[in-house]
């Protein structure tokens, strides 16, 4: 551990994008002090990455041994043979790709409609002054302070009398998890967008109108496309929260008459992880685990610099 | 023209309002209706009983110690991550050398920035199912395996982690092996939060207080620190949602989902097994409730403590 804080320190020295002279000229005046700062700074830092990498890392190679070698080598990092089989065997007998498939059903239409009905919503609060604004707009707020839990029972019963007259739209179904989501997702991201649509100058919408265009067309063609970094920061929010929700799927997406399932991936990996004790088949576990993190952490990768503003402008609203 | 707006703003406004009425709201009416009945969740017999059940709520020993244990959480979760994190940020930002354009950041602060951040864009089940496995009690699990390996734990008597009632402090050991998770996994977002607001400060206050002869610490905790605080009390609030949400955790990672022997019991698994298991709806409506209004009460609380005049700069 200390070799690798002494190579990053020895990397900094050796950086060339600063003219080596000057700072060696500089060196004493930093101090004693200040070195040992700077050292420390690099430890402690090392010693976290460490620990945020490590089980991470841990959990992604135990996904490639042996079910033998999990429980004789379980510490190791290295598989003694890349198991690939156990990735099979999550995929097709673990469901995870069925799991995989209903996610990304349900994303593609919930994350899609609640950016686009949560900006008209957000975009009528922000900007037009009618009786009643304050009430729907506190009652949308409203929502984020809620526990879920509460509403549990209640939403069960409404969506399966629901699925009585609309079949589609009962337990089990992609597209009633699809309007669920829609509905459960709308209070942060109207929040967030109303404050969007606030900073929006009044002037360019003005001119679209004088134009001639509609208010309904100011809006697609002018105020939407200006309002596009917003629409990325919580469309990001949204396909994070919703990937990650566990807790409405686990309720609604109930076999109530023998069919299957229709898990999505954190509710299905619940399943899995909670009835381990039964099958015990450890490495299919950490397989799973491993296929449900490497997209969400490729995709951030990717995008972090987007995932970062975005989902702390979230928080610094 | 004014005819127009009202058609647009309907128009704009029905379907999410439609939704959000019948998925969201409705349910709540409904939970609080029947917090004010017997009614057991599958029966159609349901009697109203008033506020009973809130009167039973007030003796109940389990929900007195679920309510502590969220009191802990609460305390805990935002305490130990704004701390975590602001010490991470101070060090990738103040922790690298000193010349004359300042005090610079650590070398390698963006990989840092990166990984640390890794947790929060894993869900809290994933987290959680990931963390079981470290924390299995046995030589399989990552520390405790770690641990026998190196002769710092006997392997007839490994650690327990969650599955340890034995008081901590006060607290039951299994409440902290928790709050270390929800700590593990927050403290990168929150550097990053506090990391993007120290940046914001203009480098020139930064360059009066070194030429006012203020050491990095100084600087640190005189200068930096007073002008976080308008992050530094959002993140508070937030924090403090997060750990009345501790649920994911309870429930895929101890014994019985609350257990063992519920000495991890919070508000919410209370009110999942009180509803589910022991049939008792309304009951549980009722510390849904009071858990809403006691939500409200602390985001207005704190709203109120940490709104303060701003510095703009």
């Amino acid at each position: 551990m200390s070799t690798a804080t002494h190579g990053l320190g020895q990397a900094d020295q050796a950086s060339p994008s600063r003219p080596a002279p000057v700072r060696r000229a500089r060196a004493p005046r930093a101090g004693v002090g200040a070195r040992i700062f700077n050292g420390f700074s690099h430890l402690f830092l090392v010693v976290w990455a460490l620990m945020v990498i490590y089980p991470l890392l841990w959990v992604v190679m135990s996904a490639f041994k042996g079910d033998s070698e999990v429980i004789r080598e379980p510490l190791s990092l290295i598989p003694s043979k890349l198991h690939w089989d156990n990735f099979s065997r999550a995929w097709l007998g673990g469901h995870l790709g069925s799991f995989f498939l209903n996610t990304v059903l349900v994303l593609a239409g919930s994350v899609t409609l609640t950016m686009l009905l949560g900006s008209m919503a957000a975009y009528a609060l922000a900007r037009y002054e009618f009786r009643g604004n304050r009430l729907i707009y506190y009652m949308f707020l409203s929502g984020l302070t809620l526990p879920v839990y509460l509403a549990a029972v209640p939403l069960f019963k409404g969506v399966y009398n629901m699925g009585v007259t609309f079949p589609l739209l009962g337990p089990n179904k992609h597209l009633m998890l699809i309007v669920v989501y829609i509905a459960w997702s709308l209070s942060f991201t109207i929040f967030f967008m109303h404050s969007f649509f606030r900073t929006l100058p009044d002037s360019i919408a003005e001119a679209a109108m004088v134009d001639g265009a509609s208010h309904t067309r100011t809006f697609f063609s002018v105020m939407l496309p200006m309002a596009k970094p917003g629409l990325i920061s919580i469309g990001i929010f949204n396909v994070l929260g919703q990937w990650n929700q566990w807790y409405l799927p686990t309720l609604l997406m109930q076999s109530l008459s023998g069919e299957p399932k229709h898990q999505v991936i954190s509710q299905g990996l619940i399943e899995l992880s909670v009835n381990q004790g039964y099958r015990s088949d450890w490495s299919g576990l950490f397989a799973g685990v491993t296929m449900a993190t490497l997209p969400v952490l490729i995709v951030y990768i990717v995008f972090q610099r987007q995932v970062q503003s975005g989902l702390t402008a979230g928080v610094g609203k | 023209m004014r005819h127009g707006v009202a058609r647009f703003v309907t128009g704009f406004l029905a379907l999410p309002v439609a939704l959000y009425l019948f998925y969201v709201v409705w349910p709540f009416v409904q939970a609080a209706g029947y917090s004010l009945t017997d009614w057991g969740g599958y029966s159609d017999s349901q009697h109203f009983v008033g506020l009973d059940n809130y009167v039973r709520l007030l003796s109940d020993e389990l929900i007195r110690k679920a309510f502590w244990h969220n009191v802990f959480f609460l305390v805990t979760v935002p305490l130990f991550t704004i701390a975590l994190a602001l010490f991470l940020a101070f060090l990738l930002n103040v922790g690298g050398r000193e010349d004359r354009a300042g005090i610079r950041g650590v070398f390698g602060s963006g990989f840092y920035k990166i990984v640390f951040f890794f947790p929060q864009v894993l869900s809290l089940v994933l987290i959680a199912v990931m963390w079981q496995q470290i924390y299995r009690t046995d030589g399989q699990g990552l520390i405790n395996g770690l641990l026998i390996k190196i002769g710092l734990v006997d392997a007839d008597n490994p650690i327990a982690f969650t599955a340890d009632p034995e008081p901590f402090l006060g607290v039951p050991a299994v409440l902290w092996w928790l709050l270390f998770i929800a700590v593990w996994s927050g403290a990168g977002f929150y550097m990053v939060l506090f990391s993007a607001a120290m940046q914001s400060i203009p480098k020139e206050i930064y360059e009066a207080a070194i030429l006012d002869g203020a050491g990095r610490f100084h600087t640190f905790f005189r200068v930096t620190l007073p002008l976080l605080r308008d992050t530094v009390s959002v993140a508070w609030v937030y924090l403090g949602f997060i750990a009345l949400d501790m649920y994911a955790l309870v429930f895929v990672m101890t014994p019985s989902q609350g257990g063992p022997n519920h000495a991890s019991e919070i508000f919410a698994s209370v009110l999942n097994f009180t509803a589910f298991q022991k049939g008792q709806y309304g009951y549980a409506c009722a510390m849904g409730v009071a858990l809403a209004i006691f939500t409200i009460l602390l985001a207005a609380v704190q709203l109120r403590i940490t709104r303060r005049e701003r510095i703009e700069f």
